[in-house]
This record gives structure tokens, sequence and C-alpha cells, in this order.
């Protein structure tokens, strides 16, 4: 009886410990954020290395969702003769969820985990301790830069997404389908609220933002040094970085949109 | 100091070394005797379990985040395998300390970077990638990189590991060069006993119970009648240090009766 008891116990202050380190690392991290912004081309350097890295693959997301989206939604709507509302589906759809959750969750597969085996082959490689030797703070040289540069590349790329999803969309729709395009656009422009609905969906994103970055650096920072360390270190940054982002969204959407 | 990575294993066991400013100190030993683990403490990378790690004087206080940035600008440190940024060229890495610390314009950091990579021999190399150059190579801009902003005190991790004759020589030649031109302290951890003796004015040969089985100048550990000290500079296959990792007799193991 005292056995399960016990390593009941050992795993209560095990996850508590971890949540501690996690806590401490990210007050750490922003901590050293300033040091980061006093030198704007590392962040620079940063965004448009973690942009560059994921535009293609959510440019081209964004298309096939957009194609996706309007067609199922044509078929669903038409069957009530609401064929009208498809531009306001689509794009409510886009900025409010799909737009800021499926680019987290790509950023996460694709930047993240990229972030992640740089940080951990550095550490590898004793460059990061070599930086230490050289009286440098690694968090504020190496990981504050990326974690800003995911910040901001995050929106960015979010709001690109669902533009081209609407893109998308208005092709099938319009193009393919025959729907008006003047009911596509002008019903997406009454009954989309900037603030509500695209400021939402940008917020969402920032803190998407903040969540991927944050465990993309802290894996590859607390990663092992060795190969299999790198490998297990860049799996757990996709499975913590997209299950964090789902459920988020779900406490997210909770707040900002239940009336 | 005694010192262990955790309380069930002790790496170095009441250990007190001493480095002679001016002077090159080889640390020799056998693989996980706690050579490298010798420099991180002086580094101040960890803290020791007991006893205290002193720098021109003053204690090295591993918590102290302030203390130590401002000890580790004193010193330069030389990986194993260089620990050099992949994604910077040879120039940027040696250029990397000065553009960190200093205030110094591009004109002058150019200046200093091209004397430093001159000093090692790799002035042609400058504008190379690191995935472009060898070994060897890699641990000569390694040099110049931590002696980019003129340390007192340089610690080589290993400096000869890996390195073809040559470039061996090419490195023993460097660090006592360097040493003698520039004035600083030298602190060399290796295993290679012939390299080290033929460079270092000092040197301490710890077990692999991490502890100091002897020291002295080169030609007195040389001349020493100390098994241990005996086995470790001939390369003696066993003796007090044995051949077979601690196990139960082969016999009994194979069930085998004599």
């Amino acid at each position: 009886m005292t056995n399960p008891l016990q390593a009941l116990g050992r795993r209560a202050l095990e996850v508590l410990r971890g949540l501690g380190h996690n806590a401490y690392f990210f007050g750490d991290l922003l901590r050293n954020l300033p040091a980061a912004l006093r030198r704007p081309y590392l962040v620079i350097a940063q965004v448009h290395a973690i942009g560059n890295l994921s535009l293609l693959i959510i440019m081209a997301s964004g298309l096939a969702v957009g194609f996706v989206l309007a067609l199922q939604s044509y078929y669903a709507l038409v069957t009530y003769g609401a064929s009208e509302s498809l531009g306001l589906l689509v794009n409510l759809s886009l900025v409010r969820e799909l737009g800021p959750v499926v680019t987290a969750l790509l950023f996460a597969g694709r930047a993240g985990t990229s972030l992640t085996a740089e940080i951990g082959l550095m550490k590898a490689g004793e460059q990061l301790a070599a930086m230490e030797m050289m009286a440098i703070d690694p968090k504020s040289r190496v990981l504050a830069p990326r974690f800003m540069g995911g910040i901001i590349a995050m929106p960015v790329l979010a709001v690109l997404f669902s533009a081209v999803g609407i893109l998308g969309a208005y092709v099938v729709a319009v193009q393919l389908i025959g729907v008006d395009a003047g009911n596509f656009w002008s019903i997406m422009q009454n009954g989309v609220d900037v603030w509500r609905d695209v400021g939402n969906g940008i917020i969402k994103s920032f803190v998407f933002g903040v969540i991927c970055t944050f465990v993309a650096v802290y894996q590859g920072y607390e990663a092992q040094a060795t190969p299999e360390g790198v490998a297990h270190a860049t799996t757990r940054t996709v499975v913590i970085s997209s299950l964090s982002v789902l459920a988020t969204d779900f406490v997210l959407t909770a707040l900002m949109f239940t009336h | 100091m005694t010192f262990g990575y955790d309380a069930s294993r002790t790496i170095l066991n009441d250990v007190s070394l001493s480095f002679r400013r001016g002077k090159v100190t080889a640390i020799l030993g056998g693989s996980g005797c706690g050579k490298t683990t010798l420099l991180r403490l002086i580094g101040g990378v960890h803290a020791v379990r007991q006893g205290s790690v002193r720098f021109d004087g003053e204690v090295v206080d591993a918590r102290d985040k302030e203390q130590l940035f401002r000890l580790r600008r004193r010193l330069g440190m030389l990986f194993q395998f260089g620990a050099l940024f992949t994604d910077l060229s040879v120039y940027e890495n040696v250029a990397f300390p000065l553009r960190e610390h200093t205030d110094l314009d591009d004109t002058m950091i150019r200046d200093i970077v091209l004397m430093k990579l001159n000093a090692v021999g790799l002035r042609g190399a400058a504008q190379l990638r690191i995935s472009e150059i060898s070994g060897g190579m890699a641990r000569r801009v390694a040099l110049a990189r931590a002696i980019a902003l003129d340390p007192e005190l340089i610690m080589y991790d290993e400096p000869f590991a890996g390195l073809d004759p040559i470039s061996m020589a090419v490195a023993a030649n460097l660090i006592r060069t360097l040493n003698d031109t520039t004035g600083a302290t030298s602190l060399i951890v290796s295993h290679d006993v012939q390299e080290c003796f033929s460079i270092c004015d000092y040197a301490y040969l710890l077990s692999s119970q991490g502890r100091v089985v002897a020291h002295g100048r080169p030609e007195e550990l040389n001349a020493s009648d100390d098994p241990e000290v005996r086995q470790f500079i001939r390369g003696e296959p066993d003796g007090p240090v044995r051949f077979h990792y601690p196990a139960r007799p082969l016999a009994e193991e194979l069930g085998v009766k004599a």
C-alpha cells in the first residue's frame, strides 16, 4: 500500500519540480529579453530565419485549407439555402480558429523542431559551454533572440495563413463553384469585426507564439548532449507544443467568444 | 577540494593543486579521472562539494554569476573539439568575444582578429566556414578565439586529442610560444604524456580515483619510482591501474571448475 503511494508522491514531486523549473526558466528568459532587444539585428535575423523556414509550408497549407473549407462548407450550406453565408463562415473559421491553431501546429513541427535541434546541437558541440566560459550568457545571446523572433513571426505567419486561406476559398467558391463574388466579399465585410474576430485571432497566435517558441528553446537547452538526447528533445517539442496549443486554444476561445 | 556530480560518486577526492603564474602546467591522468571537471571547477561551471577554488586569490563562487562572468573575462578556454560556432566563419569566431565584450570599431577588431589568426598560422583561412577546415585547424582557430581578449589564464582541454603528428607538434609549439610571448599562465589537461612533458614546466598526475598521485617537473616524474607513475608514463597495459574492470573470477562466471 505504501509503494503505490510513494510512487504517486514521487511522480507528483517530479511534475511540480518540472513545472517550477519551467517557470524559473521562463522568468530567466523574460529577464534576458531587454538585452536581446538592445541588439535588434539578432532578433531580426531570427524573425527572418524562423519566418522563412515556415513560410512555404504555411502558405501551402493555408491555400489547401481554404480550398477544402470552401468546398465542404458550400455543400453543407447549400442544403439549407444558405450558400451566400459561405464567405463569412470561411473567414470566421480561419481568423478565429484555423489560422492561429493550424499555423501554431505547423510552426511547432517546422520551426520549433529546427530551433530545438539547433540549440541542442550547440549544446552537444559545447558551443553553449564555450559561450559561458567567455562570460557570455547563452540565454541572452542565443535563446532570447530566438524566443523573441518566434513571438514576432507567429502572428505574421497566422495572418498570412488566413489571408491565403481566404483567397483559396475565393478561388473554389467564386471561380469554380460560381458563388457570387460581391456576395462572398460583402457578407465577409459586414460580418467580421476587426477587433473581436481578427484582433482576437492575432492575440491567440501571439500566445501560441510564446508557447511554441518557449517549448522549443527550453527543450533544446535542456536536451541531453547526445544524438539520442537531441532526437528526444525534438520529439518532445512537437508533442508538448501541439498539446499545449490545443488546450490553450480551448481556454482562449471560451474567454474570447463566449457571450 | 572535493567534488562529485552527485552525492553517490566522488570525481575529485581531496585534491590540492596550485598553478604558478606565467608557467605551463599539465594535468595528466587517464580518461574519466576528473581532469576536464577540474577545468570546469576553475571556470566556476560547478560548485565544489568541499574546499575552495581560488583564482588570483579570489574564491570562485559558482553561484555568484556576476563574479563568475568578471573572472571568466580574465581566462580563455580551448575546448577538446574546439567548440567553434558552426554558423560563423573563422574570422567571426575569433571576433566573437571582441564584439561581445568591447566597444572596438570594426577596423580595430579586424586588426586584432588577423593578428590572432596570424599567431596560429591561419590568417589566410579567415574567410573559410567552420565546415571547411580540418580538426587541427579548428583547434587552432579555437586557440585564436581563446586568446582574443589576452587572457591571464589559458586552459587547454585535451589539445592534442585526435590530431595527426604534425598538427600535434604545431599545437604543442603554439601553446608554449603563446605562453612565453603573452606572459599568460597555461593549464593543459591531457593524457598525452610525451607531448605535455615536452612543453610543460610542471605536471600533476591524477589517479582514476580522483586523487593526485604525483606532481613535479617532467624530469622528476620521468625518474619516479612510483609504480602508478611509471605505468602511466610508460603506457603499460597492466599494473596498479588494472586492465580488467572489477568482476567475478572468469571460471566462476563461465561455470567451469578447475
